[in-house]
This record gives structure tokens, sequence and C-alpha cells, in this order.
């Protein structure tokens, strides 16, 4: 157990006093004990920084199940670095806005700041895990705390909805990627990530490569809400907002940008990696930023805004993995996808983030996150009101804010798709730049719709339920820090390169990297009249005359059928799921005794009939008979008339009848055979069992007394022949095949020496296996105590009735 | 109505007896020829079924005031109680042995443990058939 595993758990740990700090310290806001841990944990964390600047890694193991190989090895390199400084900064950012946002007194505190105290440790340890397995819990714990996060005011229909449905989503996902990790141990025989990547030679030549691929693609791209897996996103929005801030823009959903860029050194060299990543990214993309525009709810703009970015990230890791191919490092383009991608991972951490708090200070002040009733919010709200030109700008990809940097890298390396020589880029590569531009003319506007759509325009009070104002200072202390980072980051970009940008780049692509050798970034502002510069520019003059027109041309929104929309799809899914597997149960769960009958008997013909049949098991052989006598042939013709006649007769009397001389028919063959303690029970339990009988016989009512006539039915014939004779071919089958003697020898030299008897079979019964007969004497014992049970209970609940 | 089957009650007080110690014949005799325990308490059993036809219920009950359940109970537990009478000998669980003392008056006889194994079994025979069918009789 090292400092870095008690960091880890340590929001665990504090998780379990929240309750106690909510309950027995009331006058306090709950949130104010929270607080503390994750700035803690972000200091802790920036000390980490220069270690890995220059190009070291820290690395802390603990024993879990050393049996298994799992443990609990916590890992720091640049990429893990970059997440826990998000979320432990986020985090502690997110924690103060909470404080504000939710009231001390209406709300459930102590769940809230526990199942957000758990998600935090639960992402921490999916960053820091090197251990898949260990990678794999937490992540299933991001999801469980998540859907408990988003169902938070559980007592909204809505909330419940969005809740299942992320669970779904997300759950299925990861057991993809459980199934991947699996795959990914047959393979390099580790769970250690770095291990696997000294591997990544015998794993890439493996037949199951690419169903590991493609598992964990599954997993990536549920959690990072990627196309057509982003459904879900947009319905966890009816989650807090601070909830909604951190785990839907800034941690949670770049999970899956995690994963890809942390299992990049092992699958990244392959062609189908390449474009799914960057196709699913880029539709994504496209798809996020099309559906943001025609959305009312500043927080749903919001989410389709997150799936956009996330959709440009992952294109951009995608694109990346091109830079494997053309390995020199001098002038290597495709490098610049990369660094494109961690700097934006940063930038729409800092934006997204604001921008949520932007959104919650507006719910909370005004009531209301409908884009049609707000308007004219800036003299109320103007702090709130920069923070969000600055937060959507920097979205828009506007100078002087860093989004304008990263959107220009992303541009460039979607222009250079087109220059790819590999994959069959040459064909459709041009598509990427084209759909990249197209993606961010939608960014311009609904960022434009998100400003001055909620703050200019007309101010209309009757239709908001609070009067606007400006929000209390502890809710924009955490926007205005994070929007002063946009600033400094978009003014300064190299203040990240060498610290954080650089070693990250460093554990995405480590197959670019001499031993000793470095990447080396540094982000420009001008960067010359290149082509990324004139797309920029084209974004904007359309993106303004889209903006400006946006009243004319949303109507084309409404065109698009909604029966083709994925939600739809997801519902349809899901209620089709739910009926189908009812109708299923309903076909053959029928109620009736007959039916379960039928299937089991015909399952014992199809089983042992096809084991006989494919096995070739059956033999005959009659080399080894008794002579038929007379009187075993009288007495079996005798018992075949009785069985007919039990089958055939039309009043139960004469079955019954003939069921007892079948009974005494076998009492007569034991004799036959020489059994005669058989014989004897035999008699007189055929005689108690027809007694029986024609007591349930006398006592049938009324109305079915009747004798029914006996109906045919051919299924019943069939099965019922079936099993006659199954049962006749496996008999003869074992009596021809005896493999070895019985052991009757023994009990008939021994019965007299060793157990004082000579009548053998009961020399068996008590004493060579007297244990049966123990228990078979129970089993008549229950019977009684049963009939007994049942028949004076069903007396005294009539009485009691009476 | 009252019938009067005093023909059948009179041949009952006799052949009650006969079958009784015909079962009892069964039980002791079972080691060595066909019978034992479970023919022998059906035979019991059967005496006392003819004698509930014979009389009623109710008069059988006060000649025979034996609670069948308990005579269930008794015969679990004899058996029981004779395989773990074999761990004071300190032999597995229904070990039985046997012997041929000369008993005064009776001359050798054999003994064997397993018989009282197998009163276990009769009692329970008895009891379990005889608490069904009384049961079933006294219902209704």
């Amino acid at each position: 157990m090292s400092l870095l595993h008690i960091v880890t758990f340590s929001p665990f740990l504090l998780a379990i006093f929240v309750p106690f700090f909510y309950k027995y310290i009331r006058k306090v806001h709950t949130g104010w004990f929270v607080l503390p841990l994750p700035v803690l944990l972000f200091a802790y964390f920036t000390q980490f920084i220069s270690t890995v600047s220059h190009g070291n890694t820290y690395e802390q193991s603990f024993k879990w199940i050393p049996s298994l190989g799992i443990d609990v090895r916590l890992y720091v390199d640049g990429l893990s670095l970059l997440f826990s400084l998000l979320i432990t900064g986020i985090g502690s950012l997110v924690i103060l806005y909470s404080i504000y946002y939710l009231s001390k007194t209406k709300e459930a505190l102590n769940s809230f700041y526990v199942y957000l105290l758990l998600f935090m440790g639960a992402m921490l340890g999916v960053v820091l895990s090197d251990n898949v397995i260990v990678l794999y819990t937490f992540w299933e714990l991001t999801s469980l705390s998540s859907f408990l996060l988003i169902g938070y005011w559980y007592q909204r229909e809505k909330s419940r909805y969005g809740a299942q449905k992320s669970m779904l989503i997300t759950v299925f996902g990861g057991l993809a990627m459980l199934g991947g990790f699996i795959l990914l141990y047959i393979m390099s025989g580790t769970f250690s990530i770095r291990e696997m990547v000294q591997n990544v030679g015998t794993i890439a030549s493996h037949e199951l490569f690419i169903p590991a691929l493609i598992l964990v693609l599954l997993g990536a791209f549920t959690k990072s809400a990627q196309f057509p897996f982003h459904i879900w996103l947009p319905d966890a929005m009816e989650a807090p907002t601070p909830v909604s801030a951190y785990l839907h823009s800034a941690t949670m959903v770049k999970a899956g940008i995690y994963l890809l860029a942390r299992l990049s050194p092992i699958f990244a060299d392959t062609s189908v990696w390449f474009v799914t990543v960057s196709a699913v990214g880029i539709t994504t993309l496209f798809w996020g930023s099309f559906s943001a525009v025609k959305q009312t709810d500043l927080k749903g703009i919001l989410a389709f805004s997150t799936i956009s970015q996330l959709g440009l990230i992952m294109s951009l890791i995608g694109v990346g993995s091109a830079a494997l191919h053309y390995e020199f490092l001098g002038d290597n383009i495709y490098v610049v996808a990369i660094t494109a991608a961690v700097f934006h991972l940063i930038n729409h951490a800092t934006f997204k983030g604001s921008l949520f708090m932007v959104v919650g200070i507006v719910d909370h002040e005004t009531g209301t996150r409908d884009i049609r009733k707000l308007g004219g919010l800036m003299s109320f709200m103007p702090i709130t009101f920069t923070i969000a030109i600055i937060g959507c700008f920097a979205m828009a990809g506007l100078p002087p804010f860093n989004g304008f940097l990263s959107k220009e890298m992303f541009f460039t390396g979607m222009v250079h798709v087109t220059k790819m020589d590999i994959y069959n880029m040459e064909t459709w590569g041009v598509l990427f730049p084209v759909l990249a531009w197209i993606a961010s003319v939608f960014t311009f506007v609904y960022s434009m719709v998100i400003v001055f759509k909620t703050f200019t325009g007309k101010y209309q009070p009757e239709k908001l339920a609070k009067k606007p104002h400006e929000a209390p200072i502890g809710m924009l202390v955490p926007p205005i820090i994070l929007a002063s980072l946009v600033i400094l980051f978009g003014l300064f970009p190299n203040l990240l390169a060498h610290s954080i940008i650089e070693p990250a780049m460093a554990s995405i692509m480590p197959a670019l990297l001499d031993t000793g050798e470095k990447f080396y970034v540094h982000i420009s502002f001008w960067h010359g009249w290149t082509p990324e510069l004139f797309m920029t520019m084209g974004v904007i003059a359309l993106g303004v005359l889209l903006f400006i027109t946006v009243a004319k041309w949303s109507k084309l929104y409404s065109l698009f059928p909604q029966k083709l929309a994925l939600n739809h799809f997801y519902d349809r899914g899901l209620s089709a799921i739910d009926k189908g597997s009812y109708s299923f149960m309903r076909l053959w769960m029928t109620g009736f005794l007959r039916d379960y009958l039928v299937y089991i008997f015909a399952f014992l013909i199809a089983i042992v009939l096809g084991t006989l049949f494919v096995k070739d098991a059956f033999s005959m052989k009659f080399d080894n008979l008794a002579p038929v006598g007379v009187y075993e042939a009288i007495l079996i013709i005798a018992m075949i008339i009785a069985a007919f006649m039990t089958v055939l007769s039309k009043s139960r009397l004469t079955a019954i009848i003939a069921l007892g001389m079948v009974g005494y028919s076998v009492a007569l063959f034991f004799i036959l055979f020489r059994a005669p303690d058989l014989a004897l029970t035999q008699l007189v339990i055929e005689t108690i069992s027809t007694a029986l009988f024609l007591l349930c016989f006398y006592h049938l009512p009324e109305m079915q007394r009747l004798p029914k006539k006996f109906k045919f039915r051919m299924n019943n014939f069939l099965i019922s022949l079936g099993v006659g004779v199954t049962v006749t071919l496996v008999a003869l089958s074992s009596h021809s095949t005896k493999l070895f003697d019985s052991i009757t020898q023994y009990f008939v030299e021994n019965s007299y020496t060793e157990a004082g008897g000579k009548n053998i079979v009961n020399v068996i019964l008590v004493d060579f296996r007297g244990f049966d007969t123990l228990f078979e004497i129970t089993v008549l014992g229950i019977a009684a105590f049963g009939i007994y049970a049942m028949i004076k209970l069903r007396l005294t609940r009539k009485e009691s009735e009476e | 109505m009252k019938v009067n089957d005093l023909i059948l009650q009179t041949v009952t007080k006799v052949v009650a007896f006969i079958i009784l110690i015909f079962s009892i014949y069964l039980f002791w005799t079972g080691h060595y020829t066909p019978g034992g325990g479970f023919v022998g308490g059906l035979m019991a059993s059967s005496a006392l079924v003819l004698m509930l036809l014979a009389f009623d219920v109710k008069t059988i009950k006060n000649v025979i005031p034996f609670d069948y359940k308990m005579i269930i109970a008794t015969g679990l537990f004899i058996a029981v109680a004779t395989g773990l009478g074999s761990f004071v000998f300190d032999v597995p669980f229904l070990t039985h042995t046997f012997g041929h003392p000369h008993l005064p008056g009776l001359g050798e006889v054999s003994l064997a443990t397993a018989s009282l194994f197998d009163l276990g079994v009769y009692l329970v025979v008895v009891g379990v058939t005889m608490t069904i069918i009384q049961t079933i009789g006294e219902s209704e």
C-alpha cells in the first residue's frame, strides 16, 4: 500500500464518512467537507509533472489476487497524469460549484456526495490502473456511480429513464470491453497493459486480434458516446448540472478516449483501427453538431456538442495512428493529429465544464433552460455572459481562445488524410476534411445560439419563473477559473506543450520514439496562409450567415423522419425485447402439465435416441439369452392385454382393475423369476394401491364422474411410442454390451459367513446396503406425515372458514 | 342402516391373530427365509385393517390405543440407533454383527443386530400404513 494507492482509494474512504458529516453537522453544507480532498489530490498529482515531463514514469504495485495475476498496479505516465489532473482539478471546481448549486435543506446531499466521490475514485482508478481487470472494475464503478447520479432526482420519470438508458448502453459496452480484455490476456498471457505493449508482435499476429480490437472499441465507443451509441448522453442531462459538467463533459465520457489512447500502442498499427476510429469519430462529430442545432434545451445543445467534440478527438486519435506508417519523426504530419487530440481534450474539458456551469447558473437564476423562453439576460448577468462568450467562442474555434488552436490542428490533420497513400484513403480520404468542415460550421452555429439566444435579444420576464439576477460568487468562481484557463491556454499554449502534452503523446505513441528521444511540440498561433486558416475563415463566414438565417432553415429539421431517429430504434428495440421474450415465454410456458410432459418426453427421446445413433451405440446380441418358457409367454400375453385395457378402457373402474391385473402379473413374474420377497411385497403393495385408487375414484366430484371416452391424440401417441421404443432400444443395447461381471457372487458367498443370514435379499437390505433402507423408511415416514398434514390441514381450514 | 356383520366380526377375532402371528413369523425368519421387516410390517397392518373393516375406527382406537405417528418415529429411532450403536464399538455406521448363543430353554439360536434394524423397518411400515389409512378413513 503506497501513497499512490491511498490517494486513489481516498475518495472511497471519504465517501464512508460523508453520511456522518451530513447527519451530525447540519449547519455546514456537506460539500465543504468533501472539497479539500480533490484539491489535495490535485496538488499531489501536480508534483508528478516534473517527473513525467522528463520522460520518467512512476509505478506502485499492490497485490490483490496474485494467483490470477491480478494486482492493483498503479502507473503514472503522461496520459494518466493528464487525466488525473483533469479529474481532480475539475472535480474540485465542480464540488465548489455544487455547494452553491444544491440546496442544503431540500436536497439529499449525503447521497449526492457519496455518489460523486465514488465516481471520482473510480475514474482515478480507471486512468491509473495498469491491470486491465482492475481497470474494468473501476470502469464499471464509473458506470454504476454515473447511473446513480443521473437518477439523483429519482422521483422524476425522465431521470429514471435516462439513468436506465445510460446504464444499459455503457454496461453493454463495458461487458464487451471485458471480453476484449480477456482475449488480450489469452493472446499475451498477462493482464498488465505495459507487458501487453511489450508483446505487441505476438498479439498483432494472433487470430484473436481483430475480435479483441472490435470488443475494446465497443467499450470505448459506448462510454464516449460515439455514433450510434451516443443516444444515452442527451438523456443523461436529467442529472443535476454539476454532475453533467463533471461526468458528461469533462471526465467520464473521456474514459473511452482514454482507453483508446491507452491501447493505441497495441492496436493502432492496423487498418481496422484507423478506419473504424476515424470514421466513427468523424461521423459522430458531424452528427452531434448537426443535431445540436435543433435542440431547444441548453443542456441538450451542450450534450450534443459534447458528443460532437468527443467525435472530433476520437477521429484525431484514429488519424494519428497513421503516423506509425510514416516513420520519420522530423516532419511527420500525422503526429500533429495526436497533439491536437491531447490538446483538444484539455481544451474541451475547460470550456465545456465552464459552459455547463453557465447553463446551470442560468437555470438556477431564471428557472428554465429553454432557449425559446430566455433572452436579454446580458444586463442581468454580465459575468455569466462573459464566461459564456469565452466558452462558446472557444468551442466555435475562434481566436484568441484555445479552441481556435486545437481546431486549426484538427483541420491540419484532416486535410492530410487526403494525402495518405494507405488503406484506400486516396479515394475516401476527401470525405474527412469535408465532413470536418461542415461539422465545424454547425458547431459555430450552435455556439452562437447558446450565447446570443440566451443573453441578447428580447427579455421575456413573463415566461420566466424567477426574476433573474447574477449568481452568488461561489457559483461564479469555478467557471471563472475555467474560463481563465481557456484564455490562458489560448494565449500561451506552450505552457502545456512541454509539461503535459509531450509526455501524454509519448504514452499514446511510444513506437515512434527511440530510446531517449522525445516529442517536440510547439503550438503557434500564426502558421502562415495555410488551407486550415482559409477553412476557419470559411467556417466563420458561413456560420454567421447560417446563424442569422437560423429561423428560416431550422424547419428543415422537422423533415427528418422521427421513425428513423436512433432513439426511436432504441425504444422500439427495448420494448420489442420485452414483448418478444414475454410472448416467447407465453408460447411454451402454457401452464398445462400435459404440455410440459410433452416437452420432457420429447427431449428424452431426442437426446437418448440421438446419442444412441450419433455414437452408433445400438447393438443386439442373442447369444446369452435364457429360453422362454410357457408360463412366461402366458403371463406376457396377459400383461399386454391388461395394459391395452388400461389404456383403451372407457371407464375408470376398468382401468383401475386392469392396472391391478398388471400389478398381480408382475408379482407372478417375480415368483417365476424366483424372487419370493419381491412377490410378497408386490402383492401387498398392489392391493393397497388399488384400494387407494378406488378410494380416489369414489371421491371424484359429481360433475366429472361421467366416464369419459378415451380420446386419441396423435401427438401423445407418437411421444409415448417414441419413449417406449427408446427405452426398449436402450435396454436391448445395454443388455448386449455387458462390460464386466456382476458383483452378485460376493453376496451369495458372504451373506452367511459375514452377516449370518441365508436370505440374501434381506441381508442386502438390512446389512450390506442398510443405509439405503434407512432412508427408504424415512421416505415412507415423510409420505405418511405428508398425507396426514394435507388432510388435517384441509379440514382445519374448512372449519375456520365456517 | 345397522348391518349385522356378526360373522365377519367373529372371523376377524380369530383371523386377525393368525395374521398377526404370521407377520411376526415373517419378521423373525426374514434373515433366513423370505420375509423380513417390510413384508412383516405390511402383514401386521393388514390384520389391523381387517379389524378396522369389521369394527369401526373408534372401537379399534379404544382397543389399540396407539398413536401410529409415534410408532413411525419409534421405528426410525430404532433404525438410526442401531446404526449409531456401531460407533460404540468403533466401527463404521450401520455395521452389524451376529452370533449363535446358547440360550437356556431355547437351545442354540441365531441372533443378529440386523434384526434390530429390521424391527425399526417393521414399526415404520406399520405406522405409515396405519397413519395413511386412518387419516383417509377419518376424513369426511
